[in-house]
């Protein structure tokens, strides 16, 4: 009996076959659905199909007021929705010139940094559990549950705040707040430090994500990936530097890079993030300056001067992006909301064409996908 | 140009809907970023507008390029041969809005049903 034949990849197949995952699937996190066509084991073309929980957020911004599409904002990336708040008032406030008191400023930016802290936490437990890891999502999820207690005792929520208003935030932040942050910085250094022992120097995982799904610089700079995917290959580019907002300028912080532009890269990135996040709260607090923390001379009608004026903030997976056109009435002419996620998957189809099931599963989960924030 | 500070782009350039791909290509040589492709429907003059978001991954610079069509004839080329991260982008602002990406490989529709054939962002949608 003869050895079977084996048919070398890079041939042309015989035959191919679809292979459908999701829309309901672990791996996607979210209603989102991958049409594969596959050579045996290899992936010959990734197809993503999106829209399962489009909502038309950008439809619902020019039948509400200016003030009542705040809740919206909170829903588009709902593990990041600090930053999609501050997008979006922001973007207000540069139409209708609305100062911001400096107290509220320093709260906008250390909840924002919480609330980065806490999705990165959710993207690390997830994305060990897509890769066979299910122990590191309890610890995570342990201290993602400390943020949201201290976020929930000053916003109301834990998860789809709606925090922030025209000219501050709703609700000053009390001794225990700022004792709680101090707290969990002091208590997540450690655990950082642990991750790194148990989990990121872990030969099993270094095997899963080096060298795997490589994303060039060229490729982020055409499909516009922004975030840790771009800095995952090594260009330091966050909005927080390059377009200083709010009061970043203050603060000391780095913008974690690594060159290799593969899953660990992109993995790595976000972790010394988590780092710099508590930098940045650390400083924050300790400065944080006396004050109102919501300004007094807001109209309770807003009608923001004629005119297009856009907003980009750097949230938890990338550079967010809102636009706002006002023809000087009470609600909005058009809203749109650029969502960092969305031009993240654009490139899937192009970065895993050729590669094997479980690694452009490992890449999916790199990308840190929130679909909600794809479809709008 | 135009205030950073007020507006949130430095550069603002309207340009003819034939000249968009030179544009980007323009852009894209000079190592800019797609950031997004929106379009906007200015019913009151009878005109659609497409707008190209352009950010720079190492400097702080941002464009805007846009350009109107009629909205008897909302037709525009496609950039997605320069920027391929155009693709989803268009097909997005064609379902949206009806903006027809001419030479564009595949505008079905992205986030709406696929036998969709209602454009919800113009002004005169009636769900």
């Amino acid at each position: 009996m003869s050895a079977p034949e084996v048919i070398p990849a890079s041939d042309k197949p015989c035959e191919t076959f679809v292979l459908n995952v999701g829309p309901q699937h672990p791996a996607t996190h979210g209603v989102l659905r991958l049409k594969l066509t596959m050579d045996g084991e290899y992936i010959m073309r990734a197809e993503p199909v999106c829209g399962y929980i489009h909502r038309m957020h950008e439809k619902m911004g020019e039948n509400r007021t200016w003030a009542q599409f705040l809740p919206n904002t909170g829903r588009i990336d709902y593990l990041a929705a600090m930053a999609y708040n501050h997008a979006y008032v922001a973007a207000v406030e540069r139409a209708a010139k609305i100062a911001v008191p400096p107290r509220a400023e320093y709260i906008r930016v250390i909840t924002t940094e919480l609330n980065r802290i806490s999705s990165h936490l959710v993207w690390f437990g997830a994305f060990l559990l897509d890769l066979g890891g299910f122990t590191p999502l309890l610890y995570a999820f342990d201290d993602r549950e400390q943020i949201l207690d201290m976020l929930e005792a000053v916003t109301g929520s834990r998860l789809t705040y709606c925090y922030y208003r025209f000219g501050g935030v709703c609700n000053d932040v009390d001794a225990d707040f700022i004792r709680g942050c101090r707290d969990f910085v002091a208590r997540l250094r450690p655990r950082l430090k642990m991750y790194r022992t148990l989990v990121t120097d872990n030969i099993i995982l270094r095997k899963r994500l080096e060298g795997i799904g490589f994303i060039s610089q060229e490729m982020c700079r055409k499909y516009g990936a922004t975030g840790p995917v771009i800095r995952g290959s090594g260009v330091a580019y966050d909005v927080r530097k390059i377009e200083p907002y709010s009061v970043y300028r203050e603060f000391d912080f780095d913008i974690p890079t690594f060159p290799e532009g593969d899953c660990m890269a992109r993995y790595l990135v976000r972790m010394e993030e988590m780092a710099q996040s508590l930098r940045i709260i650390e400083q924050a607090v300790d400065k944080l300056p006396d004050g109102p923390v919501l300004s007094s001379g807001v109209p309770r009608v807003l009608k923001p001067p004629a005119g297009d004026y856009c907003f980009a903030v750097e949230a938890a997976r990338g550079r967010f992006l809102v636009r706002i056109v006002s023809d000087n009435k009470e609600i909005p002419y058009r809203v749109r909301l650029r969502t960092p996620c969305f031009s993240n998957l654009s490139l899937f189809e192009e970065a895993t064409a050729g590669m094997m099931l479980p690694d452009a599963l490992a890449v999916l989960g790199s990308l840190d996908l929130v679909i909600p924030d794809i479809d709008r | 140009m135009v205030d950073y500070a007020g507006r949130g782009f430095h550069l603002n350039v309207c340009v003819w809907p034939d000249r968009v791909v030179a544009a980007a290509e323009l852009l894209d040589r000079n190592g800019f970023a797609l950031d997004a492709v929106t379009g906007m429907d200015w019913i009151a003059e009878n005109e659609m507008e497409v707008v190209y978001d352009y950010f720079h991954p190492a400097d702080s610079c941002r464009v805007v390029v846009r350009t109107r069509v009629p909205r008897s004839k909302p037709e525009v080329p496609t950039i997605s041969q320069v920027y391929p991260g155009a693709n989803w982008h268009e097909r997005e602002t064609h379902e949206f809005f009806g903006i027809v990406f001419l030479g564009h490989p595949n505008l079905t529709p992205l986030l709406l049903p696929e036998d969709a054939t209602y454009h919800p962002l113009r002004k005169d949608f009636v769900a």
